[in-house]
């Protein structure tokens, strides 16, 4: 019996879809004034649930309950006018509309058919002011950062009195310093008797803010447990399903001779200095390097020089052979393999398959065509091998369109095509970004493995936990210029951070 | 199988929904525009209903092959857009690219070095290649400078009329009639022997040749590398480039066969029998922009094209004949006009299917 206590009561929701099962009698209960963390890996089915609550979809089986009053939530305007409010993942905002426009859009008032935002405007004030937003509501959304874009979103719902607030891994797309802020938003907020569902897979978060936590594991609901009482290896075993190790195993690091050098390489970018400076460094064979560095320092265009994908002075050399002018297939022929960054810019094709995305870096060899043709059964083939090597899970397995496959799953498709193809320098750029801690711990075990096999493996990551634990070596990069070369077993979190930041430089890299 | 038949079904319900929507709309229209006509009787409209559904079977074999006929330039425009479509660019300059084709087609029929055949089989390709290169200008100006292909392609429609029209007032031009002179019968386009099962039209091989170019772009897509290569740049070209795909040279590429097609397209229209002719008037042609109805009521697929093309065809010889049952010329434009127009609606048809499906299960 519901004694009203709850403000949200899902109670054994089920929704599917072709193939998936996404939710399987779920439930959801979250009390007034708290954060209720909900947990699970990529594609557990916790958007789904969300969309379910925030009326995108229609369940199959179960019921809602609003402050005890059952509900059909048929569009998100119902969902709105019951009080709930969602902070998607992506944001939805106009780019080239102020702040303040875009928090009233859809809500305007007007005066005989003309808008006035003078009342708007105090409001929004208001909230700023009192939830120490520090924003500016006439600067244009392209001009904001990120974060400064979520206080947005924010805004836009409580601007709306919405008293039941949805994140969506609100943190994925964060700085360190802008989550901090982010979770003493959180607080005030629930101290103001907002209720606020947090979806995430950063357990080290939900310790921090959330008062309990449901876990969802493919598509069913596991456990609510009281996250003050409960470890975050206990949450992360009922995540997963089984023990999850946070420290990385692996072998004292062999490293052989050199397999990738750069001499002196530059990037120009238009109206800039260079992005890269006059960077040397070489990896060998059997030793993983981890690029650190704070975001915007250069990593990027420095692996898209390397990569082939935009031009740059210097000498990039693989296995001794000078690279630097070839185009980019002729790199990938000659071993490289490149995790990039952004999955969905360059690594997969979405509107294509997984099997075609399996071999978009080789669907033009002999095992794949023969007199330009397609030869379609090898590739089923191939892609139904990686699918099951690397537990790639989709609706239908090898001819399930990619955009409709979990960010994990995306992320594993691409992983698996980069290593099948037995790189001798894999280039790996946030691999980890936005997976689980399962996911995370797999993809850190294929790299290792790839190490142990002779590969030279260049990592970038913002994640100084992941370098910390990946690395047998660290380069750190400051703007444009590699400022020291570190062994990880010697140093500490701070000192990288000091690094980072430029405040000092390593020996050999003095001005 | 059952799949590939629900499949089947799904690609092809948006086209006929689409399709029967605006017949309805059409019906409104014949059955309004009659009420006003005080010379039409009810017999007439009930006529011209009629005349409208059956359309090119009107007048049994001849009406046929015409229909034939009309269809080919529409399908080759056709599969020119769907093609270019499908690899990411909107080739709204074939009907520039259909022009040049058809000029470089009657100047080599009538000037070319070969006797008998050769010279149709010269002018054939030398259309193509004039296409190609009409439509190379858009691609290389994409590929290399960020010119909008939409923007580039329609200067250059108006760019191809102009120069079309001076190269004709100064090669092969016949002042009486201000239209290019006629093409050698022994450089048109072959019947073998057509002619004799659709009399009375003007059919030839040309049908085929758009039929078997269709059925190519089809295999080239869906089951070749370079298809592979083309949708994947037409889809994220970003991607493309990291695969190690050249989409700078793909998008020149893609915009060369779409203007090879419409090239071809121009040439089987001015190397037929029958006599068509570029004329100096100052009018695009229009061949162009209807291969664009035809490509997105065959939702951009080259075998589709086929259908659609001859659809739209259907329609036109329909509305001919309806003339006869005193419907005035505009109301039969109005009528394939809406027609072609709610072909437009096929996506929300699509979307409106697939939600169906997936709200069912």
């Amino acid at each position: 019996m519901s004694s009203g206590q709850y403000v949200i009561e899902m109670n054994q929701i089920s929704k599917f879809f072709p193939g998936i099962i996404a939710n399987d009698k779920v439930d959801l209960k979250v009390k007034k004034g708290e954060i209720h963390a909900l947990l699970g890996e990529n594609g557990a089915g916790k958007s789904t649930l969300m969309s379910i609550l925030f009326g995108m979809y229609q369940p199959e089986e179960g019921e809602i309950l609003i402050n005890g009053k059952k509900v059909n939530i048929t569009n998100p305007n119902v969902a709105n006018d019951l009080g709930i409010g969602m902070v998607h993942q992506h944001f939805k905002l106009v780019h080239n509309f102020t702040v303040l426009q875009n928090i009233i859009l859809g809500a305007e008032d007007s005066k005989f058919g003309v808008l006035d935002m003078s009342k708007a405007r105090k409001k929004v004030a208001d909230l700023v002011a009192h939830y120490k937003l520090n924003i500016d509501l006439d600067e244009k959304i392209e001009n904001i950062t990120v974060g400064m874009q979520q206080r947005v979103e924010i805004l836009k719902m409580l601007y709306r009195d919405n008293d039941i607030l949805i994140f969506d891994e609100p943190t994925a797309v964060l700085t360190v310093q802008e989550i901090g802020e982010l979770m003493k938003i959180m607080k005030a907020l629930i101290a103001e008797g907002k209720s606020i569902v947090f979806i995430t897979h950063k357990l080290n978060e939900i310790k921090e803010v959330a008062d309990r936590c449901t876990i969802l594991r493919k598509g069913k609901f596991i456990d609510c447990v009281d996250v003050k009482v409960t470890s975050t290896q206990e949450l992360s075993r009922l995540m997963v399903g089984r023990d999850v190790k946070f420290e990385v195993d692996k072998e004292i690091a062999q490293p052989k001779e050199v397999a990738l050098q750069l001499k002196n390489v530059s990037v120009l970018k238009a109206g800039h200095k260079n992005v890269v400076n006059e960077v040397s460094f070489d990896v060998k064979k059997g030793e993983i390097v981890c690029l650190a560095g704070i975001d915007g320092n250069g990593q990027t265009e420095l692996i898209y020089a390397i990569s082939g994908l935009v031009p740059s002075k210097g000498e990039i050399l693989i296995n001794g052979q000078d690279v630097s002018k070839l185009s980019v297939r002729k790199r990938n022929e000659l071993g490289l393999a490149h995790i990039p960054e952004d999955r969905h810019k360059h690594g997969l094709v979405l509107e294509y398959s997984l099997e075609y995305n399996t071999v978009l870096k080789d669907y033009y060899r002999s095992q794949y065509q023969s007199n330009g043709f397609l030869k379609f059964d090898e590739i089923r083939k191939n892609s139904d091998k990686l699918i099951e090597k690397f537990d790639i899970r989709s609706g239908q397995g090898s001819p399930t369109i990619s955009r409709s496959m979990s960010g994990g799953n995306q992320q594993k498709v691409i992983l698996a095509r980069e290593i099948s193809s037995n790189p001798e320098v894999l280039l790996a750029v946030q691999p980890t970004r936005g997976l689980d801690v399962g996911a995370i711990e797999y993809v850190h075990k294929q790299i290792i493995e790839q190490r142990d096999k002779g590969c030279a493996v260049l990592v970038v990551s913002l994640e100084l936990d992941e370098v910390m634990n990946l690395s047998d070596r660290i380069l750190v990069i400051y703007e444009g210029e590699i400022v020291a070369d570190l062994d990880p077993k010697q140093t500490t979190r701070e000192e990288l951070g000091i690094y980072m930041t430029g405040a000092k430089r390593g020996v050999g890299y003095e001005k | 199988m059952k799949n590939k038949i629900t499949q089947l079904f799904k690609n092809v319900a948006p086209s006929l929904m689409s399709i029967g929507l605006g017949l309805l709309f059409g019906v409104v229209i014949i059955v309004v525009s009659g009420m006003f006509n005080e010379r039409q009787t009810y017999e007439d409209i009930w006529y011209g209903l009629n005349s409208l559904v059956l359309g090119m079977l009107n007048d049994g074999l001849p009406s046929l092959g015409t229909g034939l006929f009309r269809a080919t330039p529409i399908i080759l425009t056709g599969v020119s857009v769907a093609f270019a479509f499908r690899t990411g660019l909107f080739n709204i300059g074939a009907s520039g690219q259909f022009t040049v084709g058809g000029f470089a087609a009657i100047f080599v029929a009538i000037k070319g070095p070969f006797p008998g055949i050769g010279n149709w089989i010269l002018a054939v390709i030398s259309a193509m290649l004039a296409g190609a290169l009409w439509a190379a200008v858009v691609g290389l100006l994409k590929a290399y400078r960020n010119v909008n292909e939409v923007i580039s392609s329609i200067m250059m429609n108006y760019i191809g009329m102009y120069l079309v029209q001076y190269a004709v007032i100064n090669t092969v031009f016949d002042y009486v009639k201000n239209q290019t002179v006629p093409v050698p019968i022994v450089s048109t386009t072959p019947t073998l022997g057509l002619t004799s099962i659709f009399p009375n039209s003007s059919v030839d091989i040309g049908f085929f040749i758009a039929v078997i170019a269709a059925i190519i772009i089809h295999i080239l897509l869906n089951k070749t590398t370079f298809g592979f290569e083309l949708k994947a740049c037409g889809f994220n070209q970003h991607a493309s480039k990291y695969a190690g795909i050249n989409s700078k040279r793909n998008i020149v590429i893609s915009m060369m066969i779409a203007g090879a097609l419409a090239g071809l397209s121009g040439a089987l229209v001015y190397l037929s029998a029958s006599g068509n002719h570029i004329e100096i008037v100052d009018v695009l042609a229009t061949e162009g922009f209807t291969g664009i109805s035809v490509a997105l009521l065959a939702l951009s697929n080259p075998l589709g094209v086929i259908f659609s093309g001859l659809f739209i065809v259907h329609l036109q010889l329909g509305g001919f004949y309806m003339q006869a049952q005193k419907f005035a010329p505009q109301v039969v434009e109005i009528i394939l006009s809406a027609i072609i127009y709610f072909s437009a609606f096929i996506v929300f048809f699509k979307e409106f299917i697939n939600k169906k499906k997936g709200g069912k299960k």
